[in-house]
C-alpha cells in the first residue's frame, strides 16, 4: 500500500503557500477532531474531552458525598437521634469518607492534569491517550459500583481506612467490605494510568525550550504528584487484594490465630494513606504558584525553592505514616523518629507560604474570584497546619486521635488545602474550558459563604474533640453537654451547603450564559492562555517555543513556533528531559472504542472476583481479546509511520 | 424495547441482592413469636416451617448477616464442644450430608429447640427462636455441595477445615477416622 | 478578614471554662496533667505563629505601593530583602519545630514510667462492651466486673489492655491519653489519678454498628472507699431478699439469662456478656447507656434491640411477671 510521497508526510510547512489563509487549522482540525455520535463519543482519546468528563464526574461525586455529610450533621445536630439507623450513619460516613478522597480528591487533580497538563507544556495531546480514556471507564465504573452498592444497602460500613479484624471476613459478613476494597483497586488502576501518562507528557512532550526551570509550578506538583501515585497506590492494591482474599479465599494475612497481624494493614494503608492526603494536597498548592503571579502582576518569588518544597514534601511524605498510629503501641523510639519526621514536613510547607507572602508583597493584588480563594487558602491552611503540628506530636495524639479534633484537622487541611484551591483554579480556568467567564458577583458570594460557612462548622469540632467527641458515632447521650455545639455547627453546616449550591449554579448558568473569554482574560503568562478558547482539539497551531519561565510575558507580541509537524497524521514533538530540545516526531494514537470495551472488561472482572475467585480466571480472556483489539494494528496513517 | 426488558431484568436482579445484605436488627415480637410455630410430623422429624419464614425471603439461609449471626452462636454456644467444626467429635458430624434427623430446616431447627436422645440437649431456654433459626440456616451452609454467595467466610481462629464460603467443605478434607 | 476572625475568639471562650467527665482540658490524673500542659505550649505557639503569618498576608495586601510602580534598582533590593526574611522564617519555623518535638519527647518519658506497687487491672474490649478484671495474687480475691472501673486516688495505675474481637481503644481524657486494644497484642497504660471523681471513658477506635455506645465509667474514690468496694465485689451475689425476687432469680438461671451472664453464686454462669454478679451497684447498664434502675433493667431486657440496636443481646421473650421479677433481682444485686 504506497501512497504519493507528499500524502503520507504532509507538512505543516506545505502550507504555507498563502492561498487558503486557515489551510492548516482545517487540516488539524480533520485530523484531531472527534466526530459526533455516540461510538465517537466513546471512543475519543482527546485529552480536553477526557479532561472534562472527569472534572465534571469528580464534581458529581463531590455533591453526592456533600449530601451524605449533610446527612450526618443532620443525625448529629441533637443527641441520641434516631434520623438514621447506626446500620446506614456506618454505611453513610464510610462512603463519605471513601467516596471524597477516592472518587473526588485524587481523581479530581488528575483530571484537572488530563486537561490542562497538555496544555501547560504546550503539546497537542497527553501521552499515552488511549491509556487515558481506559482509565476515565474504569473510574466511571468503580464509582458507580460503590453508589449502586450503597443504594442496594450493601454500602461499606466499616469507615474508609476499613480496619481489620473489623473488615475482616469474621466481623463483616456480606459483600460490604469487599465492595469498599475492589473500590480502592479501581480508582487506583485508573489513578495508575493518569499518573504515567503525567510523567511521560511532563517529562517527554513539553515545548522546545521549556527546560526544568522553566515548567510552570503546577506542572512540576502534577510530576511530583504522579510519581507519589506511582510508589504509594501499589501499597493500597496490595492490601486491599489481601484483604480480599483474607475474606474469599481463606487467607490469614491478617489473622494473628494464624501467623498474621492486623498492624500489618495499618502500616500497608497509611504507607499509601499518607502520602495520598500529599496527592491530593500538592497539586493544589501548584495551582495556587501557577494562579497566583496572575492575580498580583508579577512573577512567582522564590521558583526554586517552592520547586524544592514540592520535591521535599514529596519525599517525606512516605517517611511519616506511623503518624496514623501513635495508639497502637509501637516501641517508644519509632514514636519519636515519626514525631519528629511528620513535624519535619512543617519547613517545606512553611517555605511555600513564606514564598506566597514574598510575591503578593511585592506584587500588585487584585481581588478577583480566584485570589479570594486562595486568601480563604491562608487563613484555612495554616490554620489546619498548625493542628497537624499538634497531631503529630506523639503525647498530644493519644489525646486527639479518632475525635473531632482531628476530623476538623484533616478537613482542614483537605477542604482549605486542596478543596479551597480548586475552586480558585475552577474559576481560573473555566474560561479557558469553556471560552465563558464565570459571574464575578456570584463567585464572591461563593467564596465567602464557604469561606465563613466552613470555619464555623469545623472550627467548633476542635473544640468538641478537646472535650471528648469521638470520631464515627452516630449519636451521643445528651449528658454529654455537646449538643449545642454539634446544633451550631449542623446549622453552619447548611451556609456551607449554600455556597457549593452556589457553585454549582454558578458552573451551569455560566456555561451556557458566561460573558465570553477571549484567548487571555487573566492576562496570565502560561502557555495555555496561548491558544483560543476553548482550545480546539489540536490545541495549538503550531507548538510554541519556550524562552523563559512567563512566555506570555516575557514575549512581547507572539510566541515563536516549531515548524515542520505532519498534518496528515496525528503528531507531536518528543523533546528531551533536561532542556526540551527537539529530539523527535511522534505520532499520537487515533481514536478507538477498545479503551472503553477494555474497561468493561476488566470492571466485570473486578466486580465478579467479588464473589469467586475463579473470576480473575475466565475474566483474564474477554480482557486479553479487548486488548489484542486495542493494540491491533489497523494501517492507519499513525501506524504507518 | 429489549434494552428495556434487559433493564428491568437487571433491576429485579439487583433488588434480589438488596435483600442479601438487610441487617434486621429487631425483630417484632409477633413475628418471632410466628417463627417459632412450625408445624412438626408426629415422630419429631420434617415438617413445615411457619409462612413467615418463606415470607421473609427465607433470610436465615440467604442474607449474610443473618447467616453471621449463626456462626458467631455456634461459636459462643460451643456446638464445636461436641461437634468440632462440624467434622464432629462425640456428636455427629454436620458437614458429611448425613443427617440422622433429616436434612430439611424444620428438622434442624427442631434438633436444636427441643434436643435429640443420646446427648443433644435443648436449646429451647438458652437461645430464642431467631437465634435457633440463624443456626439452622449456618448449620446448612456448613454440609453445602455449592456455596451460597450469601455463606460466611472463615473466622479468627485456627482452623481444621476450609470456610463456609469455600464449600464443599468435604473435598479435601477428612473427618474423624472411624473407630 | 479581621471581621471574620472575631467571631472565632467569640468561639474559643467556651474553652475557658471547659470542664468535663469526659475532658481532656479538665486533667483529673498524672498523664492528663502533663498533656494538658503540652497541649496549651503547643496551642499558643501555633497561634502566635498563625497570627503572625496572617498579619504578614494582611500588610502585605493592604501596604501602600507606589502608583507608578518602582525602578529596578528598588525592586531588586526589595527582593533581595524578600529572600532574606523568607531565610529568616524558614529558620524560625525549625527552631519552633524542633523545640515542640523536643517538648513531645520528653512528656513522653515522663508519661511512660513504671510503678512497681501500681494496681494491675486487665480492661478487655468486646463488641460493645468492657470487661474489667481486678487480679490478686491469691486466686479467690480475683473478681469480674463490667463497665465500671473503681481506682483508689493517688496509687498509680497499671492497665493491661486487650480485646476479645476487633479493635477498641480506651480513653479517659480526663485521666490519660488513649491506647489502643488490638487482638494479637497487649498495651498497657499506666497513670495515677489525682482527684477523685466519676469520669467517663469511651471507644474511640470503630469497632463495629454500635461504637457509640460503649462507654465506661471510672469512679476515683478514697483508698478506704475503693478497698471496702473491693470486698463487696469479691463476695458472691446478694441472695434474693423477697418471693418477687427470688422468682426473678429462677428467670435469671432458667431462661436465656444464664447462658450468656454469670451471677456469682447461682446457676448462671454463662460468660459471653457481663458478669452481673454486682450489677445492681454499677451506675450504668448497656455500657454506659442507661442509668442503672429498676425500670431501666426492665427496659433493657424487654427491648435491648431498640436501645442499641444491633448489640449482641437477644430479646428474650419473657412474660411480664418475669420481666418485673428479673429486673427486681438484678436490681437487687449491688
Amino acid at each position: 500500500m504506497t501512497r504519493p510521497p507528499e500524502d503520507r508526510d504532509l507538512r505543516d510547512t506545505a502550507l504555507d503557500t498563502g492561498q487558503e489563509p486557515d489551510a492548516l487549522e482545517r487540516r488539524l482540525a480533520r485530523i484531531w477532531r472527534t466526530p459526533p455520535g455516540l461510538v465517537n463519543a466513546l471512543s475519543t482519546v482527546d485529552h480536553k474531552i477526557i479532561g472534562r468528563r472527569y472534572i465534571v464526574t469528580a464534581f458529581v461525586f463531590l455533591a453526592l458525598g456533600g449530601v451524605l455529610a449533610m446527612l450526618m450533621r443532620l443525625q448529629l445536630a441533637q443527641p441520641e437521634s434516631r434520623f438514621l439507623s447506626p446500620d446506614l450513619y456506618n454505611q453513610v460516613f464510610t462512603i463519605h469518607g471513601a467516596n471524597m478522597m477516592f472518587l473526588f480528591a485524587v481523581p479530581v487533580m488528575e483530571a484537572m492534569a488530563i486537561y490542562f497538563v497538555p496544555l501547560l507544556v504546550g503539546t497537542r495531546n497527553i501521552a499515552f491517550p488511549r491509556l487515558g480514556a481506559f482509565s476515565y471507564w474504569v473510574y466511571l465504573f468503580g464509582g458507580s459500583m460503590l453508589w449502586i452498592a450503597f443504594i442496594l444497602q450493601m454500602g461499606p460500613d466499616v469507615g474508609w481506612f476499613a480496619y481489620v479484624p473489623l473488615a475482616g471476613p469474621q466481623y463483616s459478613s456480606g459483600k460490604r467490605a469487599d465492595i469498599w476494597a475492589q473500590m480502592i483497586t479501581f480508582t487506583e488502576i485508573s489513578a495508575l494510568a493518569v499518573a504515567i501518562e503525567i510523567v511521560v507528557t511532563v517529562l517527554k512532550q513539553r515545548a522546545p525550550g521549556m527546560s526544568l526551570d522553566r515548567i510552570p509550578l503546577v506542572v512540576w506538583a502534577w510530576l511530583v504528584m504522579a510519581f507519589m501515585i506511582i510508589m504509594a497506590m501499589p501499597a493500597v492494591v496490595t492490601a486491599s487484594s489481601m484483604l480480599i482474599l483474607d475474606r474469599l479465599v481463606g487467607t490469614h494475612f491478617f489473622n494473628p490465630a494464624e501467623g498474621g497481624d492486623v498492624l500489618l494493614w495499618q502500616h500497608l494503608f497509611w504507607f499509601f494513606g499518607h502520602p495520598e492526603v500529599y496527592i491530593i494536597f500538592l497539586p493544589a498548592v501548584g495551582m495556587i504558584s501557577t494562579m497566583l503571579p496572575a492575580f498580583v502582576r508579577r512573577p512567582i518569588f522564590g521558583y526554586l525553592p517552592l520547586v524544592m518544597a514540592l520535591l521535599t514534601m514529596g519525599l517525606l511524605s512516605f517517611g511519616l505514616w506511623v503518624h496514623h498510629m501513635f495508639t497502637t503501641g509501637l516501641p517508644r523510639l519509632g514514636e519519636s523518629f515519626f514525631t519528629a519526621s511528620s513535624m519535619a514536613i512543617a519547613v517545606p510547607a512553611g517555605v511555600q507560604i513564606f514564598c506566597w507572602l514574598a510575591t503578593i508583597w511585592l506584587g500588585r493584588p487584585a481581588f478577583r474570584v480566584p485570589f479570594l480563594f486562595i486568601l480563604a487558602f491562608f487563613f484555612t491552611f495554616v490554620l489546619g497546619g498548625m493542628t497537624g503540628v499538634m497531631v503529630a506530636s506523639v503525647p498530644l495524639d493519644t489525646q486527639v486521635h479518632d475525635t473531632y479534633f482531628v476530623v476538623a484537622h484533616f478537613h482542614y487541611v483537605l477542604v482549605g488545602g486542596a478543596v479551597f484551591p480548586l475552586l480558585g483554579a475552577i474559576y481560573y480556568w473555566f474560561p479557558k474550558i469553556t471560552g465563558r467567564m464565570m459571574s464575578e458577583r456570584i463567585g464572591r458570594w461563593v467564596a465567602g459563604l464557604l469561606f465563613l460557612g466552613f470555619n464555623f462548622t469545623f472550627f467548633p469540632m476542635h473544640i468538641l474533640g478537646l472535650q471528648g467527641m469521638t470520631r464515627r458515632i452516630y449519636a451521643y447521650p445528651a449528658e454529654m453537654g455537646w449538643g449545642g455545639m454539634n446544633l451550631f455547627v449542623s446549622l453552619c453546616s447548611v451556609a456551607m451547603a449554600a455556597g457549593f449550591l452556589l457553585f454549582f449554579i454558578d458552573i451551569f448558568r455560566s456555561a451556557r450564559h458566561g460573558e465570553p473569554a477571549g484567548d487571555n482574560p487573566w492576562e496570565a503568562s502560561t502557555l495555555e492562555w496561548a491558544t483560543s478558547s476553548p482550545p480546539p482539539p489540536y490545541n495549538f497551531v503550531r507548538i510554541p517555543v519556550v524562552t523563559s519561565a512567563s512566555p506570555l510575558w516575557d514575549e512581547k507580541g507572539s510566541l515563536p513556533v516549531v515548524s515542520g509537524l505532519a498534518v496528515n497524521r496525528r503528531e507531536l514533538l518528543i523533546t528531551g528531559m533536561g532542556n526540551a530540545t527537539p529530539e523527535v516526531r511522534e505520532t499520537s494514537p487515533q481514536n478507538s472504542i477498545w479503551p472503553f470495551f477494555a474497561a468493561i472488561a476488566t470492571s466485570v472482572m473486578l466486580v465478579a472476583s467479588i464473589f469467586t475467585p475463579w473470576a480473575v480466571v475466565w475474566g483474564a480472556i474477554p480482557l486479553t481479546i479487548t486488548l489484542i483489539g486495542w493494540f491491533w494494528p489497523r494501517g492507519t496513517p499513525e501506524d504507518d509511520s | 424495547m429489549m434494552a428495556s426488558r434487559f433493564a428491568l431484568l437487571a433491576f429485579l436482579a439487583l433488588l434480589a441482592g438488596c435483600k442479601r445484605e438487610e441487617r434486621e436488627a429487631r425483630l417484632a415480637p409477633p413475628i418471632a413469636e410466628a417463627q417459632g410455630a412450625v408445624l412438626v410430623m408426629p415422630n419429631g422429624i420434617s415438617g413445615r416451617p411457619h409462612d413467615v419464614i418463606a415470607a421473609q425471603g427465607d433470610a436465615f439461609r440467604n442474607n449474610a448477616y443473618q447467616l453471621s449471626q449463626g456462626k458467631r452462636l455456634f461459636e459462643w454456644f460451643n456446638c464445636q464442644g461436641c461437634h468440632a467444626d462440624g467434622g464432629g467429635a462425640s456428636g455427629p458430624a454436620l458437614m458429611n450430608g448425613w443427617w440422622r434427623y433429616g436434612p430439611d430446616p424444620v428438622s434442624i431447627f427442631l434438633s436444636i429447640r427441643d434436643g435429640r436422645p443420646n446427648g443433644m440437649p435443648p436449646y429451647r431456654d438458652k437461645l430464642t427462636t431467631e437465634q435457633i433459626w440463624q443456626l439452622t440456616g449456618y448449620l446448612q451452609t456448613l454440609g453445602a455441595s455449592t456455596a451460597s454467595l450469601a455463606s460466611t467466610s472463615r473466622n479468627d481462629a485456627m482452623h481444621s477445615r476450609p470456610a463456609e464460603n469455600r464449600a464443599p467443605a468435604q473435598a479435601g478434607h477428612t473427618t474423624r477416622p472411624s473407630p | 478578614m479581621n471581621t471574620a476572625r472575631l467571631p472565632h475568639l467569640f468561639l474559643l471562650l467556651p474553652l475557658a471554662g471547659c470542664s468535663g467527665w469526659q475532658s481532656a482540658l479538665d486533667p483529673r490524673g498524672s498523664t492528663a496533667e502533663e498533656l494538658h500542659g503540652l497541649f496549651w505550649l503547643f496551642t499558643i505557639t501555633c497561634t502566635a505563629v498563625w497570627g503572625a503569618v496572617l498579619l504578614v498576608l494582611a500588610a502585605a495586601l493592604w501596604r501602600r505601593r507606589h502608583p507608578a510602580g518602582i525602578s529596578e534598582a528598588q525592586q531588586a533590593r526589595s527582593e533581595r530583602r524578600s529572600g532574606v526574611a523568607i531565610g529568616a522564617a524558614v529558620a524560625a519555623t525549625v527552631v519552633i519545630i524542633t523545640g515542640l518535638t523536643f517538648a513531645s519527647y520528653l512528656a513522653t518519658r515522663g508519661i511512660a514510667e513504671e510503678h512497681p506497687e501500681a494496681l494491675t487491672i486487665r480492661v478487655r474490649g468486646y463488641q460493645w462492651w468492657w470487661e474489667v478484671l481486678y487480679a490478686d495474687s491469691a486466686p479467690h480475691r480475683a473478681f469480674l466486673t463490667a463497665n465500671e472501673l473503681h481506682l483508689p486516688v493517688g496509687r498509680p495505675v497499671r492497665l493491661e489492655l486487650a480485646t476479645a474481637d476487633v479493635i477498641h481503644s480506651f480513653w479517659v481524657p480526663n485521666l490519660a491519653g488513649k491506647q489502643d486494644m488490638i487482638p494479637g497484642r497487649e498495651n498497657v497504660l499506666v497513670f495515677t489519678p489525682r482527684e477523685p471523681g466519676t469520669y467517663r471513658a469511651q471507644c474511640a477506635e470503630f469497632c463495629g454498628i454500635q461504637h457509640a455506645h460503649m462507654a465506661l465509667r471510672i469512679v476515683v474514690e478514697a483508698p478506704a472507699d475503693f478497698e471496702r468496694w473491693r470486698e463487696a465485689q469479691i463476695a458472691e451475689a446478694a441472695p434474693p431478699m423477697t418471693p418477687e425476687e427470688e422468682a426473678g432469680r429462677q428467670v435469671m438461671e432458667s431462661k436465656a439469662c444464664g447462658a450468656c451472664h454469670t451471677v456469682r453464686g447461682t446457676a448462671a454462669a454463662g460468660t459471653l456478656g457481663p458478669d452481673l454478679t454486682h450489677v445492681g451497684g454499677r451506675q450504668t447498664i448497656a455500657a454506659g447507656m442507661l442509668p442503672t434502675t429498676r425500670g431501666s433493667l426492665a427496659a433493657w431486657i424487654a427491648d435491648p434491640q431498640t436501645v442499641k440496636p444491633g448489640n449482641n443481646m437477644p430479646m428474650v421473650p419473657l412474660t411480664a411477671e418475669e420481666l418485673q421479677a428479673v429486673s427486681a433481682y438484678l436490681a437487687r444485686l449491688r
